[in-house]
């Protein structure tokens, strides 16, 4: 399946909603998706996975990627993911101690507003 | 002779087909249902580099993946054609220790649709750890003596379904 990418705004927090597969062929749509979100000042960022049915190290390096450059603004970069075949290359890789991985996006949004 | 064998053009776009052959092919050679995503993945990690490699040093040249069941291990071999790619390799396939962003590399940017490969931001060698934390054998060498390219090998035991 092709990449299906939406945002929008839920309390001051921009939420992506991610579908399909994330690989070097897709990745750089959602490469685009966030850096036009950064460069429109959106810093506070939810990435909602709970549809990705691929992800491989292309779209890790786009989600940290992602993550470095809302930083450079103080931001934040959050996902939203429970499946289990997603959550095992962030562990293989060890980037479940970068991002914040989280159970759904009003569980990401409630934990971004109780660091502030 | 590999069970089955496919070469495409070093295109992004064909990484998923190479990705979705050799799922069925490990899922018709008796690779148990949870171990196929893991198959998905690392081929997909494999053919992945090669394209970039390719993209890179010789994009007129195919990649060949050849898949091989010999009843107890199902193996796959990713084969690039790229001169040079096997001195790319990171001295060992491990990743940044500890927690923290990888160090920004600024690679030049790469443009168009279908030969769209994004700059990494992450260290050439995780694809290559990705691998070797999912397959249960992992090597990669140099395609051939005297030749240019590498030839990622990986392999999953056959699970016996327990009863």
């Amino acid at each position: 399946m092709d990449l299906k990418l939406s945002h929008s705004n839920k309390d001051g927090i921009e939420i992506v909603d991610v579908e399909g597969e994330i690989d070097v062929y897709t990745a750089p749509r959602l490469r685009e998706l966030l850096i036009e979100l950064v460069n429109k000042k959106n810093y506070q960022l939810v990435v909602n996975m709970e549809k990705v049915e691929f992800l491989d190290s292309t779209g890790l390096g786009v989600l940290v990627g992602g993550l470095k450059r809302v930083r450079a603004h103080d931001g934040s970069l959050d996902l939203v993911c429970t499946q289990e075949r997603i959550l095992k290359i962030f562990r293989i890789t060890g980037l479940t101690k970068v991002f914040g991985i989280h159970e759904s996006v009003d569980q990401a949004i409630a934990a971004r507003k109780a660091e502030k | 002779m590999a069970t089955v064998e496919v070469t495409f053009t070093p295109l992004p776009v064909h990484v998923r087909t190479a990705r979705l052959v050799a799922t069925a092919v490990a899922r018709r050679s008796g690779i148990s249902e949870s171990l196929l995503d893991e198959v998905r993945l690392a081929v997909g990690e494999a053919c992945s580099r090669a394209v970039e490699a390719h993209l890179r040093h010789c994009p007129g040249q195919p990649i060949r993946v050849a898949l091989t069941d010999d009843g107890e291990r199902f193996e796959v071999v990713v084969t690039d054609a790229a001169p040079g790619s096997e001195h790319d390799l990171p001295a060992s396939a491990g990743l940044p220790a500890g927690p923290g962003l990888p160090a920004e590399e600024p690679l030049p940017e790469r443009v168009g649709t279908n030969v769209g490969i994004i700059p990494l931001q992450l260290p050439d060698g995780v694809g290559l750890a990705v691998i070797a934390g999912l397959a249960d054998d992992f090597s990669i060498a140099p395609a051939a003596p005297a030749s240019p390219g590498t030839s990622v090998t990986m392999s999953w035991k056959r699970r016996v379904a327990a009863i």
